[in-house]
């Protein structure tokens, strides 16, 4: 298909320029105020190795527990038939657009120590999830999660399901059919579902804080490091752990856009 | 040999349909739209469960519902081939092809090559490692035409194969496809909307309306004798339903009809577009058979015009172009039209 040689609308391109500006001005920002002549020390200092290792076991904890369970809720949000399907999807995905302090004070209310599951949970196996690895985990799949399971559910929703009824008159047993057919085709839905859920997981600061606390080397991980380091004027280290997480952003989102515009 | 009793209830349409279809014959099934053609595949598939009736496949009892008897659509020696081929996007021809084949326990190496060779025989090796997205039509409803052929189904069926495709290649594919049906020994059953391909291809002919059979005979028979509207269309001709006593044709509402010969009973009556007579003055002369009608349409087929005329009874008649200016239809109005007791022909219903 051929289309009229393409011109820059004027307008469009100031506006798309200052749009463009606007997201790239912070991040020179962080380049150039970074403590280049001492990073390595403030980089490599426990504090931040703590919690780095913290974010990434966490954010990986909760993208697999989103893989594990969100997808059979997206999977039920797409294809199954029942009353309330509408109301279980709001309910699901209603920590996207809630501020996630409200979610850490509900995960609180719910699983804390005096929680109606939490002091069940506590006395029965003496569990306790709040102020622990465990609760940011939670709390981060808490704030992540739906946004697996929406965009699992989109792909599920937009994949041609008849290819499904082909491959079963072909002789696929249903097993075969999710394997060979189903899976391949919503690939593209999944893997950005997985990239977004751990990209929020890893940035999720509100919920954990409330949930599980700041405890350095137990709960504390990036965003709530760089936090403390900024309220406690250590700008320094604040800064340089900023553009540790935007450097590992950028890389998997720069991956994921070569790998969705190659298909 | 198929032998297949289907009788079903979905919110729209309510199935019931008996026939069988020998090894090697293949059956063309007609029907309007919502007809119950491709509800009767998926049913014959197994994608959808019968309420009531029984499908065997040569000797084999592959759904009964009063047994508790339902063969799942993958151990069904069935193929089937859709309208809008639905071929896989992220396998290439070959890998699509080889699909079947895999999923009926055959080894890696054995169905690439069986695919390749499938895909060869319909000239379609150029292809073999490109993906659907990447061909054209022609070349999809072969591909797809490979995947359905390469199991060696006991019963292929075929919803609508050529309904895609281009003007410009649907005979050479027709061709194809009759060679390929010609070499199978499945039995196999066409769904289609094309009379013509029903007549190439199809050793015997099915008609169904709303979900129950209205005709079955070879193309011939049943062209030649209508025993439904859409059919009619489909041929061009006028069926007209009525009682015979003597030789007038009652019509009932629609008015009365002098016939040749003497008709008796329920009676089905033929009438060629191009056999009656139309004009603004009322002719002389003969009285039978005369009647006065409104113009509600005018068609152009070809090099033939159609004019609705809506009487008791309603008729379509044919008339040259030039009777389009001469008779003013673009104009609308009256028309007498005349016909010929013999141009009409009649069967029993």
């Amino acid at each position: 298909m051929s289309r009229a040689k393409w011109r820059l609308n004027p307008l469009v391109a100031v506006l798309a320029a200052l749009a463009a500006l606007f997201f790239i001005f912070p991040l020179v920002g962080l380049v150039t105020g970074a403590p280049w002549g001492h990073i390595t020390s403030v980089i490599t200092s426990q504090t931040a190795l703590q919690a780095l290792e913290l974010s990434i076991i966490a954010s990986l904890a909760s993208t697999a527990i989103a893989l594990a369970f969100g997808f059979p809720l997206a999977w039920l949000l797409a294809r199954g038939q029942f009353p309330g399907r509408g109301l279980l999807r709001g309910l699901t995905t209603l920590p996207m657009v809630l501020p996630p302090v409200v979610g850490g004070i509900a995960l609180l209310l719910a699983y804390g120590r005096r929680g109606f599951i939490g002091r069940p949970l506590a006395s029965a196996t003496g569990v306790t999830l709040p102020f622990s690895l465990a609760g940011v985990v939670v709390a981060e799949s808490f704030v992540a999660m739906p946004f697996f399971v929406i965009t699992v559910e989109s792909g599920l929703r937009s994949m041609n399901r008849r290819l499904e009824d082909a491959a079963r008159s072909l002789g696929a047993s249903r097993r075969t059919v999710f394997l060979r057919v189903t899976l391949p085709l919503i690939w593209p839905s999944l893997a950005a579902g997985l990239v977004l859920t751990w990209a929020r997981a890893l940035g999720e600061f509100g919920a954990t804080i409330t949930f599980a606390g700041n405890l350095p080397g137990v709960t504390q991980t990036m965003p709530l490091a760089i936090y403390i380091s900024q309220s406690s004027n250590m700008t320094d280290e604040a800064i340089a752990l900023s553009l540790i997480l935007v450097v590992v952003s950028l890389v998997v989102m720069v991956f994921r856009r070569d790998r969705s515009g190659a298909q | 040999m198929l032998d297949a009793d289907i009788q079903l209830r979905l919110s729209r349409l309510s199935l019931d349909v008996a026939f069988s279809v020998a090894a090697g014959e293949v059956l063309a099934l007609l029907g309007p739209n919502a007809s119950g053609k491709s509800t009767t595949l998926r049913a014959l598939v197994g994608l959808l469960p019968l309420d009531g009736g029984r499908v065997v496949l040569d000797g084999t009892v592959l759904e009964d519902p009063a047994e508790r008897v339902k063969v799942a659509p993958e151990k069904r020696p069935i193929a089937l081939m859709f309208q809008d081929y639905l071929l896989f996007p992220h396998l290439s021809a070959v890998e699509n092809v080889a699909f079947g084949l895999r999923c009926r326990g055959t080894d890696k190496r054995t169905a690439r090559e069986k695919a390749s060779q499938a895909l060869a025989r319909l000239d379609l090796e150029a292809v073999a490692e490109a993906r659907p997205g990447s061909m054209s039509g022609g070349q999809q409803q072969r591909v797809a035409m490979a995947r359905a052929l390469v199991t060696d189904p006991k019963l292929l069926l075929l919803d609508e194969p050529l309904a895609a495709l281009d003007v410009s290649i649907k005979t050479s594919v027709r061709r194809l496809l009759r060679d390929a049906l010609r070499q199978s020994n499945a039995a196999n059953i066409l769904v289609t909307h094309d009379l013509l391909d029903a007549v190439a291809l199809g050793d015997r002919m099915m008609v169904i309306e709303d979900g129950a059979v209205v005709q079955t005979g070879t193309p011939a028979e049943v062209t030649a004798r209508p025993r439904s509207t859409y059919v009619a269309d489909l041929t061009g001709v006028n069926l007209l339903r009525g009682t015979g006593h003597g030789t007038v044709l009652d019509l009932g509402d629609d008015g009365r009809l002098t016939c040749a010969s003497p008709v008796a009973g329920p009676t089905f009556a033929v009438i060629a577009p191009a056999a009656l007579a139309v004009s603004r003055e009322r002719p002389e002369g003969e009285e039978a058979n005369t009647w006065r009608g409104s113009v509600s349409a005018v068609d152009l087929m070809g090099d033939r015009v159609r004019v609705r005329i809506d009487g008791t009874p309603a008729i379509t008649a044919e008339v040259p172009p030039a009777a389009v200016d001469h008779l003013k239809l673009d104009e609308g109005g009256d028309l007498w039209v005349r016909l010929s007791p013999a141009a009409i022909t009649t069967y029993p219903q």
